[in-house]
């Protein structure tokens, strides 16, 4: 195996293994921030050590803890949720699964896969430079992410850094797209249709068309930024502003054009990061049922429905923003509806499942948990899309519970339910089963005692993007339920151990797989 | 079997949570607030009752189905239940995004009420100001070149303007009670949030905009204002209070303050 390899299945698994070392690193980020929100004056050597100014003699400063979160938000939603299920197991599976021999081309692909690794140690990068760690969050709103040093802390290189590479990752993004388009429209195998396609192909189809649209938007948006930056433009700053006492000599920009360009990328994201999930659980629901999925093709076209529908409703992140009150309106009643084909490919699951003769595989444990965690995830979409309901919500604990169960765990699940089904493909080994169901069982309930009381805090109104919670009356009474949580963080990371364990010793020393372990019926399997 | 067990109890202790939830939005001090209130409770309540339909089925199909030795279905799906629930979720969805907007209509497309008391905002990192018109009921000019924090003057009332020498600047926004006011947020530098949660409000100050926050509070008392969006490493200390008083508290205080 060379690293420079232009192999479609070597390249998958290169990606798996950037997904897994970023997953690991915006865990412990996550963890280090959970630690501080209820220990804010703990003096941690061992930080001191990692930060010297972000954290001198220990104590963690504001301006670290938002560069934690930002680096956390932009490691999972970058280089874990968009890179492990479409980049990592679509380039394995997808020729696989439509008979073809490898990717389109196969050059642009290993070109993908290096310049996102460009992306991720420049980001990485970010942390170290002089004046810290960009804070801005993963969303970088301009003005605070545009003007520069004067802002604060992390506004020099560090911010530079971040931008950089969003846009590598975008272009990386973008040649994968169509990568993915190309091979699945021109190299089919002859005799199979769109629609004898599986499921999973479908949603790596669908993926790629919603990454082609929405990273060339963010792309634009990134360079716009950098530029501000940079060159003196202002695309997002607006004229008049005074800055630590000083004047800034810029106008005419519009800091919603940016939010704008950045949501009409960042909701479809949402999608790119769980529609190769719902593929897979398709298949695995229906492998391990002994039974067809049920309504193969309203599934395939839910999938394009909520591709096309998604690039609609980018509005409903913006319901504060200071935006036209009519356009809410009409990005309310579109979020709603797209809810409709998220209904339908749930109860399509259930159909699926139901009369058939179940086999309880660790992966069909994690497919389990996925449809219950997109069911609870998904369904608090109907307060956050209301408008009216939303402005109390916004930017508190209530969206950050949310969209982790619905974006993050449902996601990652995914993942878990793919690894399990696939390893024997991959390796030619098993994952340990009981070993796998262990880790199911510890890390759903974990899950469910981390993130279902976390929308308390957002019913009590708390902000999110608080380093510390010590300035108000009103989040004193949320202590205790923030302990809660960080000890629910603790468990879930703990749990996470066993997974490590299993894939290391499996991937050497796990049980020999038959060819066709699972009796599935889907073209990888086959011996040809 | 295990997983059905488990899948039911977790969402029954989800439900158990809701049910009585310990920590929950703080009392509701205007009609608007209150129409939340209500609408926010009617969402719940769908979102229940399919949280417990959706969840219960799958426990109930996972424990049905399971592996007795039974033949498994050569089913491939169904055109008409599939109707039926595209139809039931439509309608559902859909019905709550429009019985939504009521509210939200009233809060961001009234008129400007012409007895409204009118208070300017100005957000800066990390701090919130307030402006009153004077005796004269008029805003002064402003001049950027003029603002002066230290100085008491975060807005940079114009001194040339004779209108502003009256206006009032205070770093707690003061209103009576029953009486509408209508804010015009403005930042200087990034963005902010205003954020009152017994008012159900919450609103971005962008830089370059002034965006009209209209409001009538009922209930006397002093309220927070977190600042609701990550604005710098600040954004955790930009601590601001609504103060609602009864009428003639604030007027006594206006009077006050109106004296050079």
């Amino acid at each position: 195996m060379t690293i420079f390899s232009t192999d479609h299945k070597v390249i998958g698994k290169q990606y798996m293994g950037l997904a897994l070392f970023s997953v690991l690193l915006g865990m412990v980020l996550s963890l280090v921030m959970r630690f501080h929100l209820v220990h804010p004056d703990a003096k941690v050597r061992l930080f001191g050590a990692l930060w010297p100014d972000g954290a001198p003699g220990g104590q963690m400063t504001p301006e670290l803890y938002l560069s934690l979160m930002t680096m956390h938000g932009t490691i999972m939603v970058f280089f874990v949720l968009s890179t492990a299920p479409q980049s990592g197991f679509g380039n394995y599976f997808l020729p696989l699964q439509i008979g073809a021999h490898d990717m389109a081309f196969p050059v642009l692909n290993m070109l993908s896969f290096w310049t996102t690794t460009a992306s991720l140690l420049t980001l990485l990068a970010a942390f170290f430079v002089e004046g810290g760690g960009p804070l801005s969050g993963w969303t970088a709103y301009p003005p605070l992410s545009a003007l520069g040093k004067i802002t604060g802390p992390g506004q020099g290189l560090g911010q530079d850094l971040w931008l950089a590479a969003i846009v590598l990752f975008c272009t990386a993004s973008l040649m994968g797209a169509i990568n993915f388009i190309v091979t699945v429209i021109e190299l089919r195998a002859p005799d199979m249709g769109y629609f004898d396609m599986p499921l999973t192909c479908w949603g790596w189809f669908v993926t790629a068309l919603i990454s082609l649209f929405a990273f060339a938007v963010l792309v634009a948006g990134g360079l716009l930024l950098l530029l501000d930056r940079t060159a003196g433009t202002s695309f997002f700053i607006p004229g008049g502003l005074i800055v630590s006492d000083q004047i800034q000599g810029r106008s005419g920009g519009s800091p919603l054009l940016y939010q704008h360009l950045f949501w009409f990328f960042g909701h479809p994201e949402v999608y790119i990061a769980i529609l190769p999930g719902m593929g897979l659980i398709s298949t695995v629901l229906s492998v391990f049922s002994g039974k067809k999925v049920f309504g193969y093709k309203a599934m395939a076209m839910a999938m394009l429905a909520i591709g096309v529908l998604g690039f609609a409703v980018w509005g409903h992140h913006m319901f504060t923003s200071g935006m036209s009150p009519y356009s809410s309106i009409a990005f309310s009643v579109l979020t709603l509806a797209v809810g409709v084909p998220s209904a339908v490919k749930t109860f399509n699951w259930v159909g699926t499942l139901w009369g058939g003769r179940l086999r309880f595989t660790a992966a069909m444990h994690y497919a389990l948990g996925f449809v219950s965690l997109f069911i609870t995830g998904g369904i608090t979409g109907l307060v956050l899309g209301q408008p009216g309901l939303d402005i109390y919500f916004h930017d508190t604990y209530f969206v950050v519970a949310h969209f982790h169960l619905i974006m993050g765990v449902a996601a990652i699940f995914a993942i878990f339910a793919g690894l399990h089904y696939w390893f024997p493909h991959m390796y030619g080994r098993f994952l340990h089963e009981g070993m796998g169901k262990v880790h199911f069982y510890l890390t759903f309930v974990g899950v469910y005692a981390l993130f279902v009381p976390l929308h308390f805090a957002g019913f009590a109104g708390n902000p999110r993007r608080y380093p510390d919670f010590k300035e108000y009356e009103f989040l004193q009474p949320l202590l205790p339920l923030h302990v809660g949580v960080t000890h629910a963080a603790y468990f879930l990371a703990a749990v996470q151990l066993i997974f490590l364990a299993n894939y290391f010793w499996s991937k050497r020393r796990g049980a020999l797989a038959p060819g066709n372990p699972w009796g599935a019926s889907t073209r990888e399997w086959r011996d040809d | 079997m295990a997983i059905a067990i488990l899948i039911a109890a977790l969402a029954g202790a989800t439900v158990v949570l809701f049910y009585q939830p310990r920590w929950w939005l703080p009392d509701a001090i205007s009609a608007h607030a209150r129409a939340y209130d209500s609408q926010l409770s009617l969402t719940l309540c769908v979102v229940g009752l399919i949280f417990v339909f959706s969840q219960g089925l799958l426990a109930w199909v996972v424990f049905r189905y399971r592996d007795r030795g039974q033949a498994a279905s050569p089913s491939g799906g169904n055109h008409k239940l599939e109707l039926v629930w595209i139809s039931v979720t439509a309608v559902v969805f859909v019905g709550l995004a429009v019985t939504g907007q009521g509210i939200w209509a009233a809060v961001q497309m009234g008129a400007s009420d012409p007895r409204a008391l009118r208070v300017e905002v100005m957000a800066k990192q990390f701090a919130w100001s307030y402006r009153y018109a004077g005796q004269d009921g008029a805003f002064g000019r402003v001049d950027i070149r003029q603002i002066d924090d230290s100085g008491g003057n975060p807005f940079g009332i114009d001194s040339r303007d004779t209108q502003g020498a009256d206006d009032i600047t205070a770093p707690l926004l003061r209103v009576p009670a029953g009486r509408p006011v209508e804010l015009l947020l403005r930042s200087r530098d990034v963005i902010h949030n205003f954020f009152v949660r017994e008012l159900r409000l919450k609103q971005d100050v962008v830089p370059g905009m002034t965006i009209p926050l209209r409001f009538t509070a009922e209930k006397t008392g002093t309220y927070e204002v977190p600042c609701s969006e990550l604005c710098g490493l600040g954004h955790h200390q930009m601590r601001s209070a609504l103060v609602v008083m009864t009428p003639e508290a604030f007027e006594e205080w206006l009077q006050e303050a109106r004296r050079p």
